[in-house]
């Protein structure tokens, strides 16, 4: 099937294209040179925006942790709901719809790669069986390994080499995609209800720290060539004072940095960015951040956020959501998962007239704004901690204009507002910045070749906003480009036509991506490896990893790692 | 899975479709059925969809697309055993864990209304107090010469009975005087039971309450105070003595990782909900002091897994109506039993349970009345009052699939053998219907408008 995209103004930063006003050729579900343009259908994007389709790097939208939390909420479901029409399937729920629902949601905002970060290896299977009810989207997941035992064991041992390898057995017998770390050595620690205070902190019964896993692990990504770095939630998250860790988490892996390339990603850093001794005397850390990351270039980092919403929390960070439950005094869920990690769900309320929540509200902006490099800052709410993502419009508008800024500061809690940094910032990001921040710099970081950008032998997922740059000016009319985020004009997914002024047009099947990882030595499963695994899991190892017949679409990505 | 139930699968088995036809079930070819069920289906207003928890996730995920294209209210077997506890989950939370952190790490082990003992014969040996853990032990010899003593006592009783068989000798029970209980001091793992009665699992405990029946609530909210360092003014709650729970709750305060493992016992007594609502709260308190997890004892093999595929597709575990279009769940109105007490439901299709033994009779009596489907390997009561009656294949033993554990970790479910010539698994059953059901509805919009 052929497709044209006439006469938008194309935003594709990853190929330096500005506004420029041309036409994108799809044929087969790939950008191509050009088509037969009597035969092609044609979508006419005069006047408005034309992008690639929007990649989201940290999404929590299946697995069981996301599961539970739509067990937990029915409330959150009664009050949004979408019924079943001729193509779409019925869903519910607001900050953690449905899984059918979920894939609508994302294709309507132009949205068609996103990200699944927590994904216990032990569960791989019921996020990929979620992975594959989200239509629309192309998706992948990350399996939690900083609290793995076999990793904490190599690392303890310092047997990089080794752990490397059973990481490349993991990534593909839980088809997955990237190394993520949480908290690492504190889950560990809250198997008997403690945590780790800092880097240098002993993991109880392990004989290793902190930063020993988090170099470790970063060793291990750089030998097998992982397309995407050390994804990090850091410890200390959501306390006080947390930002010192933060830099210090950034700093030990600086001297692993080669030729200006990232070794780590640090997630939803605003809630890593935490300045002041207790709640009272809260304030933003976003400026030490911003002046460390403008100063390096071996990390990346997405915002995480925060909307004034109701929203649900849920990390696998266990003990930091029991820290929330205690602050709260909501219903908490506490998930842990056999020698890897736990998880845990609160429902929460971000309030305007908070202080903390109005402090956190300003840190994330403030983060974006004061790092001046769009390519390793990117938007996400860590959906749905900080909030829903469907309010990625309402951060795209705080990004492009000062003047929604203000008006949301007005609104905000005073003693906050005089200390936000956001009066006094003048940045305002340009479409062109708006494109990298959200889907771009995404894909670049992720290392996916063929997303992100509408160069030739891209995956043809496009996003046309009706939004026109030489008729608006975008600061000033901001509710206009909000308004067109939210309902994108059209989304074209894998090359078909799926969305037309913010209606589903057709149900597709995304793929979920994973990385087969060819080693010299495959990790050998002896006799005292399944003896090892007896011991540790209570799944037999023939169990454990997921098995693809019972799953569609799964798209392996080979890489050639140099071990 | 035992070996019986694992090799005696194949007894009672159906085999081909069957029709009811002037009063008797007879076979017929597999088409007729499925035009026949698809007519049923596609004319009701409002069906009922039941069952699910004995088959695959892959079936039940149809299963929601065909509740859905025909709307009607579908629920899970969750609905009559363990709804209580999801609706105090959605109250309060949970604080779990997978099995297998309580086999590394648990040093007390708390059945409350459960007996694994007989109802889930591998639960101990494997996951709890009889399992090899990281950081705990199996308490194996211990309970070797527990059972020991029990068979020492019952030859001597039974000894002294053939010497004086009028004498009535009694068999000592809850020591009736006071002094320190070794059991609940010792170290390793610990395991307490509570409930109504000296079940075969309290036989193997270190420690047995026996609280009076339907007063679980009250011995909840006494531990609830016990713990937070609050007097009880009362010499006895639900039938024990204070003292006896203070050492329980100094035992639950004291341990590195505690659990409470809870059964119907708690959620089908008097209380329901809230029973559950207490205990939960109970583990979650605990937490201020130590570690502390709970999780119910789950029934059928795949009853966790049909809560987990009705929550992503549909965001609620049980009880979803989709009559609106949407997915609404209101259990006490949504829920089978009240849909039939209610006379709601015009037909209904049941697969893998059996819902005419269990169910109250009213109900029951208005689930046979209407027209009914039912999809199962075995012929049961259902099944035999049904209208129409489709065999299909083992899961896990005659096709593949998944299944989800009682802590939500997923597992394959592999196929051993071929099923009997012509009987098909459930998902493809689901999927012909659901084709079947499109077309029909397809052709009377056609006549409709021709109309």
């Amino acid at each position: 099937m052929e497709l044209l995209v006439k006469n938008g103004f194309v935003y594709d930063p990853l190929n330096g294209v500005n506004g420029e006003k041309m036409d994108i050729a799809v044929r087969d579900g790939k950008i191509v040179e050009s088509v037969n343009e009597r035969r092609a259908r044609k979508i006419n994007a005069s006047g408005m925006a034309v992008m690639p389709g929007g990649v989201d790097i940290h999404t929590h939208i299946a697995g069981s942790e996301v599961n539970t939390g739509r067990l937990l909420r029915p409330e959150d479901h009664f009050r949004d709901f979408e019924s079943k029409t001729s193509v779409t399937r019925a869903g519910v729920g607001r900050s953690i719809p449905s899984t059918f629902t979920t894939g609508y949601r994302y294709a309507r905002m132009g949205y068609t790669t996103i990200m699944n970060p927590s994904m216990p290896p032990l569960e791989a299977k019921h996020t990929h069986e979620e992975l594959n009810d989200t239509p629309m989207l192309d998706k992948a997941s990350y399996p939690l390994l900083g609290n793995w035992w076999f990793v904490l064991e190599y690392l303890a041992q310092g047997k990089i080499k080794e752990c490397a390898r059973h990481i490349a057995w993991i990534m593909s017998s839980t088809k997955g995609y990237a190394i993520k770390i949480v908290n690492p050595g504190g889950l560990e620690a809250w198997g008997f209800g403690h945590n780790v205070k800092g880097l240098d902190d002993q993991v109880p019964y392990f004989c290793t720290t902190p930063r020993e896993i988090i170099r470790g692990l970063c060793k291990a990504n750089k030998l097998l060539n992982l397309p995407h770095t050390i994804h990090v939630h850091a410890n200390n998250l959501g306390k006080p004072g947390n930002y010192t860790t933060t830099l210090e988490t950034l700093k030990c892996v600086e001297d692993l940095a080669t030729e200006d390339k990232p070794v780590i990603h640090l997630t939803h850093c605003q809630f890593s960015a935490f300045k002041g001794d207790d709640w009272r005397t809260l304030e933003s850390g976003a400026e030490e951040i911003a002046n460390y990351m403008n100063g390096h270039s071996h990390a990346t980092m997405d915002m995480g956020q925060v909307i004034f919403t109701d929203t649900t929390t849920m990390t696998a960070d266990g003990p930091f959501q029991y820290a929330l439950y205690g602050l709260t005094g909501n219903k908490w869920v506490n998930h842990d998962v056999e020698t890897e990690t736990s998880g845990g769900i609160v429902p929460f309320r971000y309030h305007r007239k908070s202080y903390v929540h109005a402090v956190q509200w300003s840190i994330g902006l403030e983060l974006a704004l004061l790092i001046k490099d769009p390519w390793r800052i990117f938007m996400t709410t860590d959906h749905p901690n900080g909030g829903p993502f469907t309010s990625y419009p309402k951060i795209i508008a705080w990004l492009i204009s000062k003047k929604a800024r203000e008006a949301s500061l007005k609104r905000i809690n005073a003693r906050a507002r005089s200390r936000s940094l956001l009066p006094s910032m003048d940045r305002e990001l340009s479409l062109y910045e708006i494109a990298t921040v959200t889907r771009a710099g995404q894909a670049r970081a992720l290392g996916l070749k063929n997303k992100g950008h509408l160069g030739v032998g891209a995956d043809a997922d496009i996003a046309v906003y009706n939004v026109n740059p030489e008729t608006t000016d975008i600061s000033r009319k901001y509710r206009t480009v909000r308004r067109a985020f939210r309902r994108a004009a059209y989304t074209v997914k894998g090359g078909e036509l799926v969305v037309k002024d913010g209606a589903i047009l057709k149900h597709v099947d995304g793929h979920t991506m994973w990385l087969d990882v060819k080693v010299s030595e495959p990790a050998r499963i002896t006799g005292d490896m399944k003896r090892r695994f007896k011991d540790y899991w209570t799944v037999e190892y023939e169990n454990y990893p997921v098995n693809e017949d019972h799953l569609k679409g799964l798209d392996p990505i080979t890489v050639k790692a140099r071990v | 899975m035992c070996e019986s139930k694992f090799l005696g699968y194949s007894g009672h088995r159906l085999l081909k479709p069957l029709i009811r036809k002037n009063g008797t079930l007879v076979e017929v070819p597999f088409k007729e059925a499925l035009v026949k069920a698809a007519e049923v289906l596609a004319e009701a207003d409002y069906p009922l969809l039941y069952g699910w928890s004995s088959t695959s996730c892959e079936a039940t995920r149809v299963g929601i697309e065909l509740a859905e294209e025909v709307g009607g209210v579908i629920d899970n077997t969750s609905t009559v055993c363990h709804g209580p506890s999801v609706l105090g989950i959605q109250d309060v939370g949970i604080s779990s864990c997978t099995l297998g952190q309580i086999r590394h790490r648990a040093d007390l082990v708390i059945y409350w209304g459960s007996n694994p003992w007989s109802a889930h014969p591998r639960h101990i040996e494997r996951y709890t107090t009889l399992s090899e853990g990281k950081f705990e032990r199996s308490e194996w010899r211990s309970y070797v010469t527990k059972t020991k003593a029990a068979t020492a006592r019952k030859k001597v009783e039974s000894a002294l009975r053939q010497v004086s068989p009028k004498k009535k000798f009694p068999i000592p029970s809850t020591p009736v005087e006071r002094g320190p209980c070794p059991a609940i001091l010792k170290a390793g793992r610990k395991l307490i039971v509570i409930d109504v009665r000296k079940t075969r699992t309290a036989e193997i405990a270190d420690y047995f309450i026996q609280v009076e029946p339907n007063k679980d609530y009250e011995l909840l909210q006494a531990f609830r105070a016990l713990i937070r360092d609050q007097e009880i003014e009362t010499d006895k709650v639900a039938g024990v003595p204070v003292e006896y729970l203070e050492d329980v709750s100094d035992a639950m305060i004291g341990c590195n990782f505690g659990v409470i493992f809870f059964g119907l016992g708690l959620t089908m007594s008097k209380g329901k909900s809230r029973n559950v609502d207490a205990a939960l709260r109970l583990a979650r308190d605990l937490n201020a002091r130590t570690k502390f997890v709970i999780m119910p004892m789950r029934g059928h093999f795949n009853v966790s897994g049909a809560d987990t595929v009705f929550l992503w597709q549909t965001g609620y575990p049980y009880a979803v109506d989709f009559s609106s279009g949407y997915p609404r769940y209101n259990p006490g109105e949504t829920s089978a039993i009240d849909v039939l007490l209610r006379k709601e439901s015009d037909a209904a299709l049941v697969i893998g349970s059996d819902p005419v033994s269990n169910f109250p009779r009213k109900a029951a009596e208005h689930l046979v009345n209407n027209p009914l489907i039912a999809i199962d390997p075995h012929m049961n009561a259902t099944s035999q009052m049904a209208d129409i009656v489709f065999p299909s294949a083992f899961v896990g033993i005659e096709t593949s699939g998944t299944a989800y554990r009682m802590d939500h970790v997923p597992l394959p479910l592999k196929k051993v053998v071929e099923p009997p010539r012509g009987v098909l698994p459930d998902e493809e059953i689901l999927r012909r219907l659901l084709l079947e059901v499109r077309k029909v509805k397809k052709r009377k919009k056609a006549q409709a408008e021709v109309k």
